[in-house]
C-alpha cells in the first residue's frame, strides 16, 4: 500500500478527541480550583493582610494542596477528568514537581529526586522566566525612550 | 529438516512441540475478560518490591517457576533460556537469567518479542541443536510508563489512541517431541515504516507491519486465511486492528471473523485502557491463557499468532524520527492435526 494512502487511512482511523467536553470540564474544574484559591485569599485578607501581601501565602497553601493531593494519588485522577483545568492553576505546577519526585525516589535522593524533580516543570520555568525577562527588558527600554 | 519457505518463513520440520505454558497476570488484567484463564493473578502490582522494575522481574520469574512446576521439568534440564522485555538493556530478562543460571540469550522485539522468542526457540529445537528451550517475557505498566512516558502521578490526559502496557509474565517450554500443540512455521518480519510519528498511536503505526507479515506468511506457506481458526495479532488494539484489516482488504486478503487482537481481548472496554492493551506481556498472556489451551483442548485446530512491535525509543521520538515497526508470526496447530 502507498504510504500516502496509508497515512490517510490511519488519520481517519483515529477516534476524535472529545474537544467540547474537554473544554467544558477544564472551565468548570479550573474555575473551582480558582474559587478555592479565592476563599484562601479571603481568609488571609480577613485576618488583616492586604490583598497584595495575601497573594504569597495563598500560593503557598495552594501548592501545598496540589502536593498533598498528588501524594494521595488523587491529583492525577482529577487531571484525567479536568485536563487543562487542573494543569494550569498553581496546584498543577505543584503536581508537575511532586509527581516526578515520587516516581524517581527509587533512584535515590540525588540522582532520582534531585535530578528529575524539574523534568516536567523545568521547561515551564526556563521559558516562563526567560520570556518574562525579555518582556521586562522591552518595557524598560520603552520607558527609557518615553521619559528621555 | 527445517527449511526456508519463500522470503521470510521458516517451515519447521519436524515441528517444535509447545510442551507447556504459564501465565501470571496483574490485577487489572485479572479483572479483564480473560481473568479466569490465567494460571495466577496477583492481588496487587507492586508485589511488595521496592521498585516497579523488581516487580516486573518477579512476574517473569514466577512465570518460569510455574512453567517448571506445571511440566515437572527441572531447571537443570533446560538447554537454553530465551527472554525479552521492554526495559532498557533488557534488565528484566538478564536479571532473571542471572537467577536461573541457564545459558541465555536476551532478545528485543518490542511488543513483537513473544512471537520472536517462540519462533527462535522452536527453530533451535526443530533443527536438533537443543532439546529443550524455555522462552519468557514480562512487562509492567508502571515500569513502562516511567521509561517511555510520564511519572504515574502526573496529571495528564491520554489520547483515545493511547494503549495500556499490560502487567504480567508468561513462559513457554519448547521441546523436540512429546505432547502438546505444534509450532510449524515462523515468519520473520521485515521492518516497516509508513511515516507515522505519534507514539501515542502505536496500534496505528504497527498495523502495516502486521499486514506485511501476514501477506508474506500466506505467500510463503501457501496457506490462506481460511486455513486458520484464529489469526491473533499482538497489540494493535481498537485503532490499529481495524486499520490492519482495511490494509489487507485493499490488498485483496479477507480475514473475516477469525481475525482478533490480544490488545482488544485482554481488557474490557470499561477498564479505561483507551484503545486497548500493549506490551510484551499482552500477546504472551493471551497466547498462554487462551490460544495454547484452546489448541491443547481441541477447541482450535490451527492458529496464527502475529505479535507486533514498535521499534522506536523516547530519544528517537524526541528527535522527530518516524516509528519503525515489525511483526513476527508463529503458526501453531493442535497435536493430532494434519497427520
Amino acid at each position: 500500500m502507498e504510504r500516502a494512502r496509508f497515512q490517510y487511512l490511519a488519520r481517519r482511523a483515529e477516534p476524535p478527541k472529545p474537544l467540547l467536553s474537554n473544554v467544558v470540564r477544564a472551565f468548570v474544574a479550573g474555575g473551582l480550583i480558582s474559587a478555592v484559591g479565592q476563599v484562601v485569599l479571603g481568609f488571609f485578607v480577613g485576618r488583616g493582610m492586604s490583598p497584595e501581601k495575601a497573594v504569597s501565602p495563598t500560593a503557598v497553601v495552594m501548592v501545598f494542596l496540589g502536593s498533598l493531593f498528588t501524594a494521595l494519588g488523587l491529583y492525577d485522577r482529577l487531571a484525567k477528568w479536568a485536563g487543562m483545568g487542573a494543569a494550569l492553576p498553581i496546584t498543577g505546577f505543584a503536581n508537575s514537581m511532586v509527581a516526578p519526585a515520587m516516581e524517581f525516589r527509587t533512584e535515590g535522593l540525588v540522582a532520582g529526586v534531585g535530578a528529575r524533580i524539574f523534568q516536567v516543570a523545568g521547561p515551564v520555568l526556563l521559558y516562563g522566566l526567560g520570556s518574562s525577562f525579555v518582556v521586562g527588558m522591552l518595557v524598560w527600554i520603552g520607558l527609557l525612550l518615553r521619559y528621555r | 529438516m527445517s527449511r526456508r519457505a519463500g522470503g521470510q518463513t521458516l517451515a519447521l520440520r519436524p515441528a517444535a512441540v509447545v510442551r507447556g505454558w504459564s501465565s501470571v497476570a496483574g490485577p487489572m488484567e485479572g479483572a479483564g475478560p480473560l481473568g479466569e484463564r490465567f494460571d495466577e493473578v496477583t492481588p496487587d502490582d507492586r508485589l511488595g518490591e521496592r521498585s516497579v522494575e523488581r516487580a516486573e522481574r518477579r512476574y517473569m520469574r514466577r512465570a518460569v517457576d510455574l512453567l517448571l512446576e506445571k511440566t515437572g521439568v527441572e531447571a537443570g534440564d533446560v538447554d537454553v533460556f530465551l527472554a525479552g522485555d521492554l526495559l532498557d538493556q533488557l534488565v528484566t530478562s538478564s536479571f532473571t537469567a542471572r537467577e536461573l543460571g541457564l545459558p541465555y540469550v536476551g532478545m528485543y522485539g518490542a511488543c513483537a518479542t513473544s512471537a520472536l522468542l517462540l519462533g527462535t526457540g522452536a527453530a533451535l529445537v526443530s533443527a536438533g541443536l537443543v532439546r529443550r528451550v524455555i522462552v519468557a517475557t514480562a512487562s509492567h505498566h508502571l515500569a513502562a510508563e516511567r521509561q517511555y512516558r510520564f511519572p504515574v502521578e502526573l496529571g495528564v490526559q491520554r489520547a483515545p489512541t493511547a494503549q495500556w502496557t499490560a502487567t504480567g509474565g508468561a513462559a513457554f517450554l519448547l521441546e523436540a517431541d512429546g505432547d502438546g500443540p505444534r509450532l510449524t512455521h515462523f515468519t520473520l518480519g521485515r521492518v516497516q515504516d509508513m511515516g507515522l510519528k505519534d507514539p501515542g498511536n502505536m496500534g496505528g503505526a504497527m498495523a502495516p507491519a502486521a499486514a506485511h507479515t501476514l501477506t508474506a506468511h500466506f505467500a510463503d506457506s501457501g496457506r490462506a486465511p481460511g486455513d486458520y481458526d484464529l489469526i491473533l495479532t499482538g497489540d494493535l488494539a481498537r485503532v490499529g486492528h481495524p486499520l490492519a484489516r482495511k490494509v489487507l482488504e485493499e490488498d485483496g486478503i479477507e480475514l473475516g471473523e477469525r481475525f482478533e487482537d490480544a490488545g482488544i481481548l485482554l481488557y474490557r472496554e470499561d477498564q479505561d485502557v483507551h484503545a486497548g492493551g500493549s506490551g510484551t506481556a499482552c500477546s504472551a498472556l493471551v497466547t498462554a491463557a487462551t490460544l495454547l489451551p484452546d489448541l491443547g483442548a481441541g477447541r482450535l485446530r490451527r492458529a496464527l499468532m502475529v505479535a507486533t512491535g514498535s521499534l522506536h525509543s523516547p530519544t528517537t521520538y524526541q528527535q522527530g524520527e518516524s516509528i519503525p515497526v515489525i511483526a513476527h508470526a508463529v503458526a501453531l496447530e493442535a497435536a493430532g492435526h494434519g497427520k
